[in-house]
């Protein structure tokens, strides 16, 4: 796999924010009640890492070890405070919905990890991709965490849609035939959702490795 | 020593330099976004008043007569609250109070309560709130129809007593897992509905003082059709 493909692979699921690196716990956890939430709030998360990533990568050089995680803090606090003023103007409706969740970005330790880690020993492309895809993986966990909460707890998927896509998407959701079992939403149905995809994460890779291992060994003995 | 006083002193360059840039970029878009926001917020306002009070019930302007309350025990905080006063044809007809829920699952709840000079509840919106989202946030009109439950109730219907959610012995209904803020929502509108039966008098007395006030200031010919 070239460079570029094996940065993004490492984001998105090899060092998976939630699934691998369990960071950012605690926006993951108290927001994904239903799949739209989750979207939502990955979707300003990306958007966050990708700048952050850059601007830090940016300043690469003139970085003195001991005060990069000040600096770092610095750049993330002030560039989420500017994506919230910034929606809460020009996407008002839309601000009304994520309002809540964005200050909770900074609490992100996965875009901190980020900065230290990729972004600030990288080129500028470099690290925006890695913050891209970390930003995907990091997503793709709050959806698939918020889809499995909201089928087992509410019985329902993709309620809510109307606030991301406009009036159209009102009553476009899924309504399955049970009412939903309340321990889903609740907190600890959060720490019971992530950690059976944790699982599930883990069985898939071990049983590629193993499929890989035994191949090896096959040839081997011919 | 000449060395680590350098790298101490480009330490604290760097960092000078980059919080000099961060409050540069917040304060321009602070500067960008500050009017807008606000203009934002007083449209919702506007919004929000007519979703609680029928436009046909008044005919004076809701935003300029508005009084300010103080009654931390039924108004549910200790800072003033902000009363809209509805007159028709120089009647006091409905009042709009922005009053609070204080015991909330994560806190206050702000509502909007409309109710008509006979005390009886027009709308009822909740303008902001940090409640759980997925169960407590079904107070919102966009999530459940759960608040126009108020709509047309008074004092007297229900009697007070049944003033409370289902669980507590009342009339209003639960959400299943989260008790505790219809509770809170349910006592703060019985509480709003209290006050206006005890200040009423006052509340539209203050109110016509402001628009006499008005009135006067304005030439006259601003008040023909």
């Amino acid at each position: 796999m070239n460079g570029a493909g094996n940065l993004f692979m490492d984001g998105f699921w090899r060092n998976n924010a939630a699934f691998v690196q369990l960071l950012g716990l605690c926006p993951l956890l108290a927001i994904t009640t239903t799949l739209v939430n989750g979207l939502a709030l990955g979707i300003a998360t990306t958007l966050v890492l990708i700048a952050t990533n850059t601007v830090v990568s940016l300043i690469r050089g003139s970085l003195v070890p001991s005060i990069r995680i000040v600096v770092f803090v610095l750049i993330i606090a002030s560039l989420v405070t500017t994506v919230d003023m910034l929606t809460n103007a020009f996407f008002h409706d839309l601000y009304r919905v994520l309002g809540l969740f964005i200050p909770l970005i900074i609490t992100n330790c996965a875009i901190l990890a980020q900065a230290e880690s990729v972004a600030s020993r990288r080129r500028i492309d470099q690290a925006a991709l890695s913050g891209l895809a970390t930003g995907l993986g990091f997503a793709a966990a709050l959806v698939l965490l918020g889809g499995l909460r909201e089928i087992v707890g509410f019985g329902t998927l993709f309620s809510g849609m109307e606030f991301l896509l406009g009036d159209a998407a009102r009553g476009v959701y899924l309504n399955l035939p049970h009412d939903g079992m309340l321990a889903a939403i609740l907190p600890p149905g959060a720490f019971f959702g992530l950690a059976a995809l944790i699982a599930l994460r883990n069985w898939l890779t071990t049983r590629d490795t193993n499929a890989t291992v035994q191949k090896a060994e096959a040839e081997a003995r011919t | 020593m000449a060395d680590s006083e350098a790298k101490l002193l480009r330490a604290i360059l760097v960092v000078a330099a980059i919080a000099v840039c961060a409050a540069g970029l917040i304060s321009v878009s602070h500067e960008i976004s500050a009017e807008r926001i606000e203009r934002n917020i007083a449209e919702r306002l506007m919004q929000s008043l007519h979703e609680v009070l029928n436009p046909d019930l008044y005919d004076n302007d809701l935003v300029q007569t508005q009084v300010w309350a103080i009654d931390p025990d039924l108004l549910g905080t200790p800072e003033p609250v902000q009363v809209f006063l509805a007159t028709r044809e120089g009647q006091p007809s409905a009042a709009i109070f922005a009053a609070v829920a204080p015991r909330g699952y994560n806190g206050r709840i702000d509502l909007l309560v409309g109710l008509d000079a006979a005390g009886v509840v027009q709308g009822v919106r909740v303008t902001a709130h940090r409640e759980t989202p997925g169960l407590g946030d079904q107070i919102e009109l966009s999530i459940s129809d759960w608040i126009t439950g108020f709509d047309g109730t008074s004092l007297s219907d229900p009697p007070l007593s049944q003033w409370a959610v289902v669980p507590d012995g009342g009339r209003f209904d639960a959400f299943t897992g989260a008790t505790v803020t219809p509770r809170a929502v349910v006592q703060a509108v019985r509480d709003v509905l209290v006050y206006f039966d005890e200040h009423q008098a006052e509340l539209f007395e203050r109110a016509a003082a402001i628009e006499r006030v008005e009135t006067e200031s304005e030439p006259a010919g601003a008040l023909l059709p």
